[in-house]
């Protein structure tokens, strides 16, 4: 109704120009490098223009233009619904619609596009710097607006301020709406298939490498909070997928068994709480063992616990685990024949050698302990560097190279108790992890994923054998970075042994895991808990909405009374005139706007002689107090009001 | 008057606003959302949706910043007319066909500005204006004129869309103004100066030959006509005076409603005489005009003229 085909004022556009910088410019990060080469190339001729004061295109050039842009998006990303193709269009279209600003309606177009373009930053990133640059750009283009809608008489810094303002007056809202507003779990619909990206963590299958190129990585795979004390760090392994056929090389699941776990517990249960980061897998990462009672979850056969849906973001889970307990002890003999299968004609070494050490002694567990001694005693290495193997990996391994990471060690270990008749396995995930003692969270890196192996005895069921232990015990006790030497290619988060940024690095965490798990992680559950704690128990949306209506109500009273409230004049001379006016008001006399003191005093004599008298004083004292070189006190004046009647 | 017509005017509450200084109050102060208001709204639904789908924890914040930035918007809006100070002014006659302009003059007592008010009286062209903190605006709003006559301001809307844009607030002023519109001028030649005698009554008031005396200077009086050394007497302390002459009725003009008898309708030999007295008072000469009605003796000057005028603006046949 107001936009209506009014021309844009000029002075307008280097606004405009920095809200389509701010809201495009974030995605330069993430974006195809041609894309960031033409949206800069259109910003640049669209100030180009306006310095120059020439044309914008015509209506066909920049049909041409979107068309162009369509195609371009459309053959870097074989699509134009996806994520990625979404984001680019915008960031494209939005810089176009600097070639249109005709009218102030283009203006208004082209902010709320900008309001949409921040939204999709969160994509990528939903960090604390994101969250304040998102906030500082949002206060520009509300300034941006508001400029817009305020004519030329309006100061850029006022404008600024007054945007500042409007944003703080609009964040108890915010916070309001974010707590109160009745929460829907997503996603809506089918999402596109680039709508969570890949990230790095564990793999469904092992080969050797895969483990060793996750200990590069500081990134954090997940939190824990225990409900009790933190374990000891010799069984804090976090199970994740059980790898049970090999072709020689890589380790896969096998054909998985369909019936349920049997886990005897021996100790109390361990309550504890997991925040998984986004890792497009199933598994929970349980602490072995997950406990019996552990019902909200699916429980593999071989131990590794479930989510329904792989975790595509960052996600909290409750968990209960068992440290003593007994795993299947009776084992289906199909489960026990796939695990003894070891593919023919490799590894003849090795498999030599565990049957002379079967042969030496009928007690599966004495070879156990014969092959952990053969990697302590030996000169085995523990590195991140191992040296490339050939066709018969583990010979090779085991015989000649005898360096390697937690993958060898497992892997081989598999083989060697496979062909010395004894059912085995391999087991990926994590162990250990790290203290944050500013809240006490424990946190799992990728550089903690590790490999060991699991081997099943009559009578005692599946049991944990970490041969890594064997070769570096320190892996175990102390973590990654003691367990290897000086000079290996840790990331330098990790190796960094100086107390005071170890201590900075703990405390960004710990802020870092309270904005996730209490800004990020406020999902329909804690929405809930939170409602319950206020004393609402169960709302249902309606009851919902009311309270979200009724506090926002008061809100906005607050705020309206606030912005709306004058400040009476504080002149006192004027408070005294209006009392007298009020005084002759009860006798009905009023004083018309244009009337002077003395005008109405002598509208007053003739009406009321006795009451000119009384208020001729009171006329005269205001008058000399008004206008006289030398004021005098108001005492006077005072009294002469107290005399009306 | 129409159903709708008087929804309307429950509703908006048309009455008149005086002729004194009133200030706008909440009860007279509309608000709806504008069109770049609602696609925020649809833009804000799409953007939900997208957070909803992508689980986007900031962009559920960031929608609910946004309604919140709207609500508050809504605040701010009506604040931007609320409370504010209306005086109106003395609208300047016009002819008919040109545009009159209606002043008033808004009060701010805030100590912010108040930006993007917005003034129009139907589709007349809009006056945009923009108010200091605790100043005041003058604006003159503009109005076509048809016909000749009191031309009383209809209601005027006083809207703005200030700061963000996405909200419309606006309030029906009608103050008690009227502009008096002189007839459109139609120039033709000046009728031949009538002698004395055939003018009969008309004696020797206000010539320019004989010299017969001093008066007060009057706003309407030319300066060539003032005595200044007559006035520059006394040190100055006097009014200024005039010469006053007598004599020259020869050349008296008048200006007769008879004269123009055959020109056509009334409101044509209104124009024609509109134009005879524009004509007379640049040849400088003095002149009288005879109505049916009304009759004014010979004279000249500004004063004069909008006598003239005004008679035939009001002039009732």
């Amino acid at each position: 109704m107001s936009t209506r085909s009014v021309s844009l004022d000029y002075r307008c556009l280097p606004w405009l120009f920095a809200t389509a910088l701010a809201t495009t410019a974030p995605h330069v990060l993430h974006q195809p490098i041609w894309l960031t080469l033409v949206a800069g190339a259109i910003f640049a001729y669209a100030v180009w223009l306006w310095t120059r004061n020439q044309r914008l295109p015509g209506r066909w050039p920049m049909i041409a233009l979107a068309l162009l842009a369509c195609a371009g998006v459309a053959l870097e990303f074989r699509a134009l619904l996806g994520r990625d193709a979404g984001v680019s269009l915008l960031v494209l279209f939005m810089l176009l619609k600097l070639l249109e600003l005709r009218s102030q309606r283009d203006a208004m177009v082209l902010i709320t596009l900008g309001y949409f373009l921040l939204l999709t930053h969160y994509f990528y990133s939903q960090s604390i710097a994101t969250g304040l640059w998102l906030l500082a750009t949002m206060v520009l283009v509300t300034a941006t607006l508001i400029r817009l809608n305020g004519g030329p008489a309006s100061r850029p810094l006022a404008t600024l301020r007054y945007a500042g303002v409007l944003t703080l007056q609009a964040l108890p809202l915010m916070l309001i709406l974010y707590l109160l507003f009745p929460r829907i779990s997503g996603p809506l619909w089918g999402l596109p298939q680039d709508a969570h990206k890949a990230r790095s963590g564990l793999s469904e299958q092992m080969s050797p490498g895969s483990i060793a190129s996750l200990a590069l990585s500081s990134e954090i795979a997940f939190r824990v909070r225990f409900k009790t004390e933190i374990p000891p760090r010799n069984k804090l392994y976090w199970r994740g997928p059980v790898m049970d056929y090999f072709d020689g090389r890589t380790w896969r699941p096998g054909v998985s068994a369909t019936r349920a776990p049997e886990i005897q517990a021996l100790s109390p249960a361990i309550s504890y709480e997991s925040t998984i980061e986004a890792n497009q897998q199933r598994w929970l990462l349980a602490l072995d063992a997950p406990s019996p009672e552990l019902k909200e979850f699916a429980i593999k056969s071989t131990l590794t616990v479930t989510a329904p849906q792989s975790i595509n973001q960052r996600t909290r889970f409750s968990l209960l685990a068992v440290s003593d307990y007994r795993f299947n002890v009776d084992e289906a003999t199909a489960v026990l024949q796939q695990n003894l299968a070891l593919p023919e004609q490799l590894n003849p070494r090795s498999r030599e050698l565990a049957r002379s050490w079967r042969k030496a002694s009928a007690d599966p567990l004495l070879t156990v302990n014969k092959a952990l001694n053969f990697f302590s005693e030996e000169a085995f290495i523990y590195t991140l560097e191992p040296p490339l193997l050939g066709e018969n990996a583990i010979d090779d391994f085991l015989f000649q190279t005898r360096r390697g990471f937690c993958e060898h060690y497992a892997a081989a270990f598999v083989v060697l108790m496979r062909a010395a008749g004894i059912p085995a396995r391999v087991v990926a995930g994590y162990q250990g992890g790290e203290r944050n003692p500013i809240d006490g969270f424990l946190i799992v890196r990728q550089s903690d994923a590790h490999a060991w192996a699991e081997v099943w005895l009559a009578g005692r069921g599946w049991i944990r054998v970490d041969p890594t232990a064997a070769v570096s015990p320190n892996r175990v006790e102390g973590g990654i970075v003691s367990a290897l030497p000086l000079g290996e290619p840790l990331p330098p988060l990790l190796t960094v042994r100086s107390e005071w940024i170890r201590g900075l690095r703990y405390r960004w965490e710990a802020i870092n895991n309270a904005w996730n798990q209490q800004v990020l992680g406020y999902n329909p559950e804690r929405q809930r808990e939170f409602l319950q704690r206020l004393g609402l128990a169960a709302p249902d949306w309606q009851s919902l909405t009311a309270i979200l209506a009724a506090v926002i109500a008061t809100l906005m009273l607050a705020i309206s009374a606030w912005t709306l409230y004058q400040r009476p004049r504080t002149d006192p001379l004027q408070r005294l005139w209006q009392q007298a006016l009020r005084r002759l008001a009860r006798r009905q006399i009023h004083c018309a706007p244009w009337e002077t003191p003395l005008a109405l005093q002598r509208r007053i004599t003739a009406s009321d002689p006795q009451l000119a008298i009384l208020f001729a004083a009171v006329v005269e004292s205001y008058l000399a107090n008004r206008y006289s070189a030398r004021p005098g006190d108001l005492r006077q004046l005072r009294e002469a009001i107290a005399k009306l009647p | 008057m129409t159903l709708l017509a008087t929804l309307k005017q429950r509703l908006f509450r048309w009455q008149s606003d005086g002729t004194a200084p009133f200030q706008l109050t909440q009860r007279r102060i509309f608000i709806v959302p504008t069109r770049a208001g609602l696609l925020f709204a649809l833009t804000l639904v799409a953007m939900y949706t997208g957070a909803i789908n992508y689980s986007l924890a900031l962009g559920h914040a960031l929608v609910f910043f946004l309604c919140g930035l709207a609500l508050i918007g809504m605040n701010h809006t009506f604040r931007n007319l609320f409370a504010l100070w209306i005086t109106p002014g003395r609208a300047t006659p016009v002819f008919a066909g040109e545009i009159a302009y209606f002043p008033l003059t808004l009060r701010n007592e805030r100590k912010t500005m108040r930006l993007g008010l917005t003034l129009q009286i139907d589709d007349n062209p809009a006056v945009s204006t923009q108010i200091a903190a605790e100043g005041i605006a003058q604006v003159a709003i503009p109005l076509a004129t048809l016909r000749r006559g009191w031309l009383t301001l209809p209601r005027v809307r006083l809207s703005t869309v200030y700061p963000l844009g996405l909200l419309y607030a606006w309030s029906y002023l009608q103050p008690e103004m009227r502009c008096l519109v002189y007839p459109r001028a139609i120039h033709l030649p000046l009728p031949p100066e009538q002698s004395l005698a055939q003018a009969g009554e008309h004696d020797g008031a206000g010539g320019d030959d004989d010299f017969a005396g001093f008066r007060d200077r009057q706003p309407a009086d030319s300066p060539r006509h003032v005595a200044w050394k007559a006035s520059a007497r006394d040190g100055g302390q006097r009014p200024l005076l005039i010469k006053q002459f007598a004599g020259g009725s020869a050349r008296e003009l008048q200006l007769d409603w008879a004269l123009t008898a055959d020109a056509g309708d009334n409101e044509r030999r209104l124009a024609i005489m509109t134009g005879w007295v524009l004509a007379a008072e640049s040849a400088a000469a003095g002149y009288a005009l005879r109505l049916p009605g009304s009759d004014i003796p010979s004279g000249r000057g500004a004063a004069h003229r909008t006598r003239c005028l005004e008679a035939l603006a009001l002039f009732k046949p």
